[in-house]
């Protein structure tokens, strides 16, 4: 046993600090670091610093432009991304349907757009859930009728992230109401550009538009966009949820958190003395700090199997429920050390370019709309709830 | 990075569960704790003839293991049987021998390690509660020897031990971490009140007054203190160990009893206010599992680093340990509340772990006054 990285992975590691350093620009960790909004033009400039450096999407084989990272870099990765305030990598089309086109999908598909990922022509969004179907995934209703060469496809999808920046979303549409509900669905990837689709903004509770409602009104979409056999679709969005749901620890964000929420607990200060000396206030981070390290080697742990080849099953589960409270506890805790100041709200302030004297310390303003965007960790990607009862029926038997 | 343990790791840990599963029955161990001792002999010279007594000490004296994952492999077994030999003070005032001792006193180590002969260490006082610093027990020179004078309070396997270690002041304010100093004093000497009695969760310990009561130093005077908390620190670790092969079996027995008991005609395992529960315990129990790697994996390095780990482990154990050892009884409901199953015993261990070198709120002021 030896819990410390070997020469390979602090070799890596250096490699990657070397690489945030030189090639991401201060402009855009800035914007990061002080919670500002990301345009896709940010995200963009990002991406194609790291497609240059054969880094964007580091799971693909090889041979499709990947890097074949192991388990444990990509966690190395994840954790440098953050402690350098790098932007997050979109993963709907690299990390969510590549995976299922590689192994699913056709050569033409693969050759088709795959690249188009890498280069940033195709821009994707995830079209799974919808108004009926959220944690029960299975009774998802937007259905697709073959005619011809085309499928027609009428339905409605929700908590479509970034939908209204996406070229092309990918779909779970009902194709048969025969047998059991998980043997009639099937995986299409359909044009945002179709006529018949309508997206609309969902609103969240922080006041930003990151989400959103995706009409279909008899949308034509070309039969060769069907991933897959028909009737499958179900399989392969299991296998996109397992890869989905291997990163789901947050460990890279929430050390960042951490460090973030301890600078600011050393800079309010509580009876005349900094709040980070409050033994109250000092014993919350030291149990989320005990806690999060101690998931660090959990998570560290499920990887090393998963390199060994195993594949992750509800050990993402754990993951995830474990991962997603120790986030959301550092979210409370930032919220908490801010004090009055946590009231303060200016959404024009999380701009670029906005130079007004800020109300209150300078790092306030996104910090209990952070608080409240990050409710959504423990909802979505399945509920902790739907982890708990993967855990329960799969590790306990119950 | 690598998580599996070495090969003999993983066959040392084998002989130990196998030895225990023939021999270690939950019935064995009632009969053990019962006894006069609190603890069999016969168990504890098999125990040495198996090695793993030896496993708990460095090869330079005269064991083959020593090391925070051997500890770890020892301690998760010995918890998963209650076992209640002398394990722990063996590892503690073995500790302090190997560190301290000289040529002559390491000698007893062989004894020890053969199981022949019994060792403790007698540190903690009626007001020092957790606070390995506080030592009001006082040394003075006396010829060429010295005597001790003093009370020390719940040592573990204090009432068996042939020979002990007992702490005392030679210099210094009674909280100060200068001026203790360590004493060998034999088990026999005059002026030496032991008290024994067994702890709630049956394990042998002792009450101890000293009146002039004739030792020799261990290690250099007013200078044991470091030794002190590396031996506390290993023996947290071991008790971490311990509680995480106990809540492990604790949780197993807690789902099988979830398949078995049915109401109102299901089987309780269906009910998914218990299935989420359960859930809970077992995310907890991996995140106990990961402290204890990083506690063991540290042993060795600086002390700011090794001692948060130790600290970070021990909050767990107590923290993690209520949740399980109180889910466990309250799902077995009526029937973990009583003697006949032996989930109430390990509940019992895991609670009281909390209450050995500190608990859960103590290692987290520790955690952080030791970071700041």
């Amino acid at each position: 046993m030896d819990i410390n990285y070997n020469s390979e992975e602090i070799v890596f590691r250096d490699e990657v600090r070397a690489f945030f350093a030189e090639k991401l620009s201060p402009r855009l960790s800035n914007k990061v670091k002080f919670g500002k909004r990301l345009a896709k033009a940010d995200m963009e400039e990002w991406q194609k610093e790291l497609n240059d450096r054969g880094w964007l999407a580091p799971n693909w084989p090889k041979e499709w432009g990947g890097a074949e990272w192991s388990a444990v870099q990509n966690h190395i990765f994840d954790e440098e991304r953050w402690a350098a305030n790098a932007p997050q990598i979109m993963p709907f089309g690299l990390g969510m349907l590549a995976p299922v086109l590689i192994k699913f999908g056709s050569e033409e598909q693969k050759s088709h757009y795959l690249p188009r990922m890498l280069d940033g022509t195709d821009w994707w969004c995830q079209g799974y859930s919808e108004p009926g179907a959220g944690s029960d995934l299975a009774s998802l209703r937007t259905k697709a009728e073959r005619d011809g060469d085309h499928y027609i496809v009428n339905g409605q999808k929700t908590w479509t992230t970034l939908g209204h920046f996406a070229d092309w979303i990918f779909c779970l549409v009902r194709t048969s109401n025969e047998g059991k509900r998980q043997q009639g669905i099937s995986f299409l990837m359909i044009d945002m550009n179709s006529p018949g689709i309508e997206v609309r903004p969902i609103i969240l509770l922080d006041g930003e538009h990151e989400v959103n409602e995706v009409f279909f009104d008899n949308v034509k979409v070309p039969v060769e966009n069907l991933v897959g056999e028909e009737n499958m679709g179900w399989t392969y969005a299991k296998y996109l949820l397992t890869h989905e749901r291997t990163n789901t620890a947050n460990i890279g964000s929430s050390l960042a958190a951490l460090a973030s929420m301890k600078e600011i607990a050393s800079r309010q200060m509580k009876n005349g003395k900094p709040l980070s000396q409050d033994p109250y206030f000092a014993a919350r981070i030291a149990k989320v700090e005990i806690d999060l390290r101690a998931m660090q080697t959990t998570n560290l742990r499920v990887l090393v199997d998963a390199d060994s080849g195993a594949a992750p099953g509800p050990e993402s589960s754990m993951l995830k429920v474990k991962g997603t409270i120790i986030r959301q506890e550092i979210n409370d805790l930032a919220r908490r050390a801010l004090g009055p100041y946590a009231l303060p709200f200016s959404s024009e302030a999380m701009d670029e370019g906005y130079n007004d004297e800020p109300i209150g310390p300078d790092y306030a303003n996104p910090i209990a709309s952070e608080y409240f965007n990050n409710r959504k960790l423990s909802i979505f990607a399945g509920s902790n709830e739907i982890q708990r009862n993967i855990i329960s029926k799969t590790k306990l038997g119950l | 990075m690598d998580f599996n343990l070495s090969d003999d790791r993983r066959m040392l840990s084998e002989t130990l569960s196998r030895f225990l599963g023939d021999k270690y029955s939950i019935e064995k161990r009632h009969e053990c704790a019962a006894s006069d001792d609190g603890f069999s002999r016969d168990m504890w010279n098999e125990f040495a003839e198996l090695g793993i007594v030896g496993a708990l000490f460095s090869e330079e004296n005269g064991g083959f293991g020593g090391g925070g994952e051997d500890i770890n492999v020892v301690f998760e077994q010995l918890g998963r049987a209650l076992v209640v030999e002398p394990f722990l003070p063996t590892l503690l005032a073995g500790s302090l021998i190997s560190e301290l001792g000289s040529d002559a006193q390491k000698e007893m180590l062989e004894g020890v390690i053969s199981g022949e002969k019994l060792i403790a260490f007698a540190h903690g006082e009626p007001g020092s509660r957790y606070e390995i610093e506080r030592v009001t027990a006082k040394a003075e020179k006396a010829g060429d020897g010295w005597q001790l004078n003093g009370n020390k309070s719940v040592v573990l396997g204090g009432g068996a031990a042939d020979t002990l270690i007992i702490s005392a002041r030679t210099s210094g304010d009674e909280d100060s971490a200068n001026g203790i100093s360590l004493f060998v004093v034999d088990a026999g000497a005059a002026g030496l009140d032991v008290r024994s009695f067994g702890t709630v969760d049956g394990y042998p310990a002792a009450e101890i007054a000293m009146r002039n009561v004739s030792g020799e130093l261990l290690g250099n005077e007013g200078e044991a203190f470091e030794a002190i908390e590396k031996a506390y620190g290993r023996a947290t670790l071991a008790v971490c160990a311990e509680a995480m092969g106990a809540m492990d079996v604790a949780k197993d027995f807690t789902v099988e009893y979830m398949h078995q008991r049915k109401q109102f005609g299901v089987e309780i395992g269906k009910f998914q206010v218990l299935q989420h529960r359960m859930a809970d315990v077992l995310i907890e129990l991996e995140q106990m599992r990961s402290s204890i790697i990083n506690a063991s994996g540290h042993m060795n390095d600086d002390r700011v680093i090794r001692e948060r780990m130790v600290s970070s482990a021990k909050h767990l154990a107590g923290r993690i340990g209520r949740q399980v050892a109180e889910e466990a009884i309250q799902i077995h409901g009526g029937n973990g509340m009583t003697w006949e199953y032996a989930v109430s015993h390990y509940a019992k261990r895991i609670i009281m772990i909390d209450h050995l070198f500190g608990d859960t709120d103590h290692h987290l002021e520790r955690y952080i006054s030791i970071g700041a």
